[in-house]
C-alpha cells in the first residue's frame, strides 16, 4: 500500500494558525473567567482582594500558556508524550517519598518560586500518554486483551499513588478520564462490565484503604444530618446557600449564605454554591451551559482531526472539563460525597486551572492542527 | 484507507455516545438545582433566615414603687460594669492588670477573667467587674484610650432608697429560681430579676412589664452584623401604697430601740396600711445579687427571725387588748354595762384558782372601770357568763382568727378558738377553765399585730369592717374601688360606746393602765388598751414562791408587751398596734411606743393645722 503518499504534511505558517484559532472557543473560556473573577470579587466581600485580582493574573498567564501551546504544533507533544508522562510518574512517586519522610501528606513538590502538583500534571500527562499508546495500536488488535495492560498500567499507577496522597477526587479523575479514552478507543463493552464488576467487588476492601477523613465524608454524604456541625455541616449549608438563591438569586454581593461566612470554603469548592446563591438557578444553569459548549467544542475537535491521536487528546481533555464540573457541582448539591475537586477557572486556585488551560491548549491545537495526519509510528520512532 | 475509516467510524460512535452520557449527567445536575432551587426553594430560604437572624430579648424597666405622697420606695439605678472583648484587648493579661491599677480587681478575678474570656468566642464581651462606684468609672472612662477593647456598660439594678425601714413591705428582687421558671424566655436571661417578697412578690407581674425583642444579622460565627427591627418592650408599671414614708421610718427607728419588735398603723376609715414594720429586719439590696450562703444563714438562723414580718406573720396571745371582744360579747348577750364584779384578787372555779394580774384585787367595778383597769377577774366572770362561742363569734367579726388579705405574701391567720375548733383539732371538749383564760387573751387566742390594729380601727371607726391593703390604684388588690364601702359589723353603737369609753379611761381616767401614754397635745385623746401575754405559764411553785419579776427572767422567758390604740378620741381617725417581744409589761414597754407613733401620726396628719402654717403649704394635699 501507498502508505507514504496519504501522509499529507501541511506546514502552517503562523497567520494561517491564527486563522485556524477557533475564537468563539477561547471567547467562551474568557467568560467563564470572568464569571470565576466576578464571583471571587463577590466571596472577598465585594473586594478585588485576596483573591479576585491574583486569580485574575493566574488566568492571564494560564490563558498566554494556552494561546501559545494551541499554536505548537501538536506533533511535539505526540513525541514527548510518554516523556511527559514519565516525568509527572516520577514526580508523583517523589512526592511519595518525601511524604514517607515528612510524615504527612505532601501534595506538591517545591521549586522555590512556584510549587508543582505531579497529580495535577498527571491528569494532562495520562490523557497524552494513553492518545499516544492508542494512537499506535489497530483498530482490530484492540480486542487482544494482551494489549490493554499496558493502558490499564498507564492508568492504575498513578491513580494508586494519588490515592496514597490521599486525594481521592484526583484518584477518581485519572480513573474515569483514563476510561473515557478506552471507551473512545473502541474497547469493548463487556470488558467495562468486567471492570465495573471487579470494582464493585474490591470495594469493601477499598473501603479499609481509606482514611478515617474519607470514611467520614462518605458516611456523611450519606446522611448529612447525622452530624450538622461537624462534617455534615458544608453539605447542609451549601444546600441551604443553593436552596435560599431560588431561581433569580439574591443578586450580586447579596448571598447572605456566602457573605455572613454560613458557607465554607465558599472561594474554593464551594464557590459554584455561591454562585447558585447569588445569581439563583439561571446563573448556575448559564455557567454549566458554558462549560457544555466547551466540552462540545471538545468533541467537534476530536470528529474533524484526521489523527487518532488528535481525536483522543481532544476527547480526553473533554472528558477532564467534564470530570472536574461534574463531580464539583455533584459534590455541592449533595448528590456525592465531598471530594475536593475544584471548578476550574471559578474556584481560587492556579493548578485546576492550568491544567485545565494547558488542556485547552493542546485542544485548540488539535484543531489548528486538525488537517495533520500522524503515521502511526513517527519515521525517528 | 479502510483501517483508518474504520477508526474514524468507531470512534465517532464512541464518542457520541460519551458524549451523550455527559449530556445525560449535565442535566441530572441541572434537574438537582432544579429540585434545590426551585421545588425546595422556600424551605431552604426559611433555613437561610434560622441561619442568619438572631433575636435578643430586651428586658423591661421594672416599675417603681411610690408611697401616698409619691416618695420613691423602689427605683431601678444605673450599675457600671467593664467588660473586656478579647481580640480587641491584644494581651489581655497587660489589660487586666493595667486596670487593676485603676479599679479595685483582685488577682484571683483576674484569673477567672482570663478563664472565662478563653471560654468564649473571641468578639463575646466578658464582664470583668459588677457595680464600679462613680469615681472607678471616671477612671477607667478617662484611661479608656489605653485600655483597648475594655468597655463600660451600664445596666439597671434595683434599689430601695428608703433601706431597712420598709424591707418587710416591699420585699426583694432576686435572681429567679430553676422552678421558677415558666417558658418565658425573660425568665432565663441571666441578669433578669424578679420579686422574690413583699410587694415585689405579690404585684411582680405588674411591676415586670413586658420584655422588647431585638432581631439582627449574625454571621457564622455569631458576631453582630446589623439590626433589622426592634419591638421596644413595655415597662412595668408603677405602683403606689399607702404607706407613708416619713411615719414609716419613725415607725421603724421608734422600734429598734428594742430588740424585736412590730407594729401597724391603719386608717380606721377606709384600712390604709400608714405604716408597717417588724424590728429587726435585713437589708433588702443584699438580696439582688443572690445571696451568699454565710449570709443566708446568718438571717435564717437569727433568733430574732429578721426574714419574718412580725406585723403579719408573727402570732402572739393578744392579752387584755382581746377584753375589748369579750366585754363587746357580754353586752351583746345581754349583760348590763353596769353589771358590777367583785374582784378579790382571784376567782375560784371548781378546784382551780384563776388569779387577777393585781395580787390584792380590783374591789367591786363594772365594765367601764374593768377596762381601764384590764381587772381580770371582771372578764373571768362575763366570759363565763357569756361563753367561748359568742367571744369567739365577736372577734372573728373583729378580724381576728382569720387572714385579713392584705396584699403581703405570708399572713398568719392566728387564732380564735371555740369548742368546735377544739372539737375538730385537738378532738377534746372544752373546758369552762379555758374560757376564762381565752377571756383575758391567753391560752389558745392568738393575734397578729395587723389583726389588732384592724380589729382597734374597727372599734374606732364604729363597728365597720375595713380591711388593711397597701396598695393604691388601679393595680392594687385591696384599694377602695375594689372593696367598695366596708360592711357594717353586727354590733350596737351604744355598746362600742361603752368599750371606746373604756379605752379612753385606759389613758385619760384616774386610774387607767396607761395613763403615761398621753399624746403631748392638748387638743387630742388617745385610747387604748395594754396587754400583757404570758409566755410561759406560772406554776403553782413559782407563786407560792412569789412571782419573779419580769426583769428577773431570762429575756426568752419574759411576757410578750402589747398595746393598741385609736386617735383622736373624738373622731378617730388611726388605729396603732405595737408588740413589743419578751418586752414585759404592755403598759411600761409597749404603750409608750404606740404613744409616740400615735403622736407622729396626728402630727403628719394633713388636715391637722400646722402651728405655723406657711405659703409653701400644698392645700391639695395638705402638706406643707
Amino acid at each position: 500500500m501507498a502508505v507514504a503518499a496519504s501522509f499529507k504534511t501541511v506546514e502552517l505558517s503562523l497567520l494561517d494558525k491564527l486563522r485556524q484559532l477557533h475564537w468563539p472557543f477561547v471567547a467562551v473560556v474568557v467568560m467563564v473567567a470572568l464569571i470565576g473573577y466576578g464571583m471571587l470579587y463577590s466571596a472577598g466581600g465585594g473586594s478585588h482582594g485576596p483573591w479576585a485580582w491574583r486569580h485574575g493574573l493566574r488566568f492571564g498567564v494560564g490563558f498566554g500558556a494556552m494561546l501559545v501551546i494551541a499554536l505548537i504544533d501538536f506533533r511535539l507533544w505526540f513525541r514527548l508524550a510518554f516523556l511527559i508522562y514519565a516525568a509527572a510518574l516520577a514526580g508523583l512517586i517523589g512526592v511519595e517519598i518525601a511524604g514517607s519522610i515528612n510524615m504527612g501528606a505532601q501534595r506538591w513538590i517545591s521549586f522555590g518560586v512556584f510549587q508543582l502538583q505531579p497529580s495535577e500534571v498527571m491528569k494532562i500527562a495520562l490523557v497524552l500518554a494513553l492518545a499516544r499508546y492508542f494512537h499506535g495500536v489497530f483498530v482490530e488488535d484492540i480486542g487482544q486483551p494482551a494489549r490493554l495492560i499496558v493502558p490499564i498500567l498507564l492508568v492504575i499507577v498513578p491513580a494508586m499513588l494519588v490515592l496514597r496522597q490521599p486525594d481521592l477526587g484526583t484518584s477518581i479523575m485519572l480513573l474515569a478520564g483514563g476510561g473515557a479514552i478506552f471507551f473512545c478507543a473502541g474497547v469493548r463493552l463487556w470488558k467495562f462490565a468486567v471492570v465495573a464488576g471487579a470494582v464493585a467487588a474490591a470495594l469493601p476492601v477499598f473501603w479499609h484503604q481509606l482514611h478515617d477523613y474519607q470514611k467520614r465524608r462518605v458516611l456523611t454524604f450519606l446522611e448529612p444530618e447525622r452530624d450538622p456541625l461537624g462534617s455534615g455541616y458544608h453539605i447542609i449549608q451549601s444546600k441551604i446557600a443553593l436552596g435560599s438563591g431560588g431561581v433569580w438569586g439574591k443578586g450580586f454581593l447579596g448571598g447572605t449564605q456566602s457573605q455572613l461566612s454560613f458557607l465554607p470554603e465558599k472561594q474554593t469548592d464551594f464557590v459554584f454554591t455561591m454562585l447558585g446563591e447569588e445569581a439563583g438557578l439561571a446563573g448556575a444553569l448559564l455557567l454549566l451551559l458554558l462549560f457544555m459548549i466547551l466540552i462540545g467544542y471538545g468533541f467537534i475537535f476530536a470528529l474533524r482531526a484526521r489523527s487518532q491521536f488528535g481525536r483522543l487528546l481532544a476527547v480526553g481533555v473533554a472528558a477532564t472539563l467534564f470530570l472536574y464540573v461534574f463531580i464539583n457541582v455533584a459534590m455541592v448539591t449533595g448528590l456525592i460525597p465531598v471530594v475536593g475537586v475544584p471548578l476550574p477557572m471559578i474556584s481560587y486556585g492556579g493548578t485546576a486551572m492550568m491544567t485545565i488551560l494547558i488542556g485547552f491548549g493542546l485542544m485548540l491545537s488539535v484543531d489548528v492542527h486538525r488537517d495533520v495526519a500522524i503515521p502511526r509510528f513517527l519515521a525517528d520512532d | 484507507m479502510h483501517r483508518e475509516a474504520d477508526r474514524l467510524r468507531l470512534f465517532s460512535r464512541r464518542a457520541a455516545l460519551l458524549g451523550a452520557g455527559k449530556l445525560g449527567l449535565f442535566g441530572l445536575l441541572a434537574g438537582r438545582l432544579y429540585y434545590l432551587q426551585v421545588v425546595d426553594a422556600d424551605r431552604y430560604a426559611l433555613l437561610a433566615d434560622e441561619n442568619r437572624i438572631n433575636q435578643r430579648l430586651l428586658p423591661p424597666a421594672r416599675g417603681l414603687i411610690f408611697d401616698r405622697h409619691h416618695v420613691t420606695l423602689a427605683t431601678n439605678v444605673p450599675t457600671y460594669r467593664v467588660m473586656v472583648v478579647r481580640e480587641q484587648a491584644g494581651d489581655l493579661r497587660r489589660r487586666l492588670h493595667a486596670l487593676a491599677r485603676l479599679i479595685e480587681l483582685p488577682p484571683e478575678r483576674i484569673q477567672e477573667v482570663l478563664e472565662a474570656a478563653l471560654a468564649h468566642r473571641p468578639f463575646v464581651p466578658v464582664t470583668v467587674r459588677d457595680d464600679l462606684s462613680w469615681t472607678e468609672v471616671a477612671r477607667v472612662a478617662v484611661h479608656a484610650h489605653e485600655l483597648p477593647g475594655i468597655s463600660l456598660d451600664a445596666g439597671l439594678v434595683r434599689a430601695y432608697p428608703a433601706g431597712p425601714a420598709l424591707a418587710h413591705i416591699l420585699g426583694y428582687v432576686g435572681p429567679v429560681a430553676k422552678h421558677e421558671l415558666s417558658g418565658d424566655p425573660l425568665l432565663e436571661l441571666p441578669e433578669f430579676r424578679h420579686g422574690k417578697d413583699g410587694i415585689e412578690k405579690l404585684y411582680n407581674d405588674v411591676l415586670r412589664g413586658s420584655a422588647g425583642l431585638s432581631r439582627f444579622e449574625v454571621n457564622a460565627l455569631g458576631r453582630e452584623i446589623k439590626e433589622f427591627e426592634r419591638q421596644d418592650g413595655r415597662p412595668g408599671q408603677d405602683v403606689e401604697l399607702t404607706i407613708d414614708l416619713d411615719l414609716q421610718r419613725f415607725v421603724f427607728e421608734r422600734l429598734s430601740s428594742e430588740t424585736s419588735a412590730s407594729a401597724a398603723v391603719l386608717d380606721v376609715h377606709t384600712g390604709e396600711v400608714l405604716a408597717l414594720a417588724s424590728y429587726p429586719t435585713f437589708a433588702p439590696e443584699t438580696f439582688i445579687g443572690g445571696l451568699s450562703q454565710e449570709d443566708w444563714r446568718a438571717l435564717s438562723s437569727n433568733p430574732l427571725s429578721p426574714l419574718v414580718n412580725k406585723a403579719t406573720a408573727g402570732e402572739y396571745p393578744p392579752g387584755s387588748t382581746f377584753k375589748m371582744m369579750v366585754g363587746l360579747a357580754a353586752l351583746e348577750a345581754g349583760i348590763s354595762p353596769d353589771h358590777e364584779v367583785f374582784c378579790p384578787g382571784h376567782m375560784k372555779l371548781g378546784r382551780h384558782q384563776f388569779h387577777c394580774w393585781k395580787r390584792w384585787g380590783h374591789g367591786r367595778l363594772a365594765l367601764v372601770d374593768a377596762i381601764a383597769q384590764s381587772c381580770d377577774v371582771y372578764f373571768y366572770d362575763i366570759a363565763r357568763k357569756v361563753g367561748i362561742d359568742a367571744i369567739a363569734e365577736m372577734a372573728r367579726r373583729f378580724g381576728l382568727g382569720d387572714r385579713l388579705g392584705i396584699d403581703l405574701p405570708a399572713e398568719r391567720p392566728g387564732l380564735i378558738p371555740d369548742k368546735a375548733w377544739k372539737r375538730r383539732v385537738l378532738d377534746q371538749p372544752w373546758h369552762q377553765g379555758e374560757t376564762l383564760i381565752a377571756g383575758i387573751g391567753q391560752g389558745y387566742v392568738q393575734a397578729t399585730p395587723l389583726q389588732l390594729a384592724t380589729m382597734t380601727a374597727r372599734i374606732a371607726n364604729g363597728g365597720r369592717a375595713v380591711s388593711p391593703w397597701l396598695v393604691r390604684g388601679p393595680a392594687g388588690r385591696g384599694g377602695p374601688l375594689a372593696r367598695g364601702e366596708p360592711a357594717r359589723i353586727e354590733v350596737s353603737d351604744w355598746a362600742l360606746r361603752f368599750v371606746q369609753d373604756g379605752m379612753s379611761q385606759v389613758i385619760n381616767g384616774e386610774r387607767g393602765t396607761a395613763r403615761q401614754a398621753r399624746l403631748p397635745f392638748d387638743d387630742v385623746l388617745m385610747a387604748g388598751k395594754t396587754g400583757t401575754s404570758q409566755v410561759q405559764r406560772i406554776s403553782r411553785a413559782e407563786r407560792a414562791a412569789g412571782v419573779r419579776k419580769n426583769e428577773e427572767k431570762p429575756w426568752r422567758e419574759r411576757d410578750h408587751a402589747l398595746f393598741v390604740a385609736f386617735a383622736p378620741v373624738e373622731g378617730p381617725r388611726y388605729a396603732v398596734s405595737v408588740v413589743v417581744e419578751h418586752g414585759g409589761s404592755g403598759s411600761k414597754a409597749a404603750a409608750p411606743v404606740a404613744r409616740d407613733i400615735m403622736a407622729k401620726a396626728i402630727e403628719l396628719d394633713p388636715s391637722r393645722p400646722r402651728p405655723v402654717p406657711t405659703a409653701a403649704t400644698d392645700p391639695a394635699t395638705g402638706r406643707g
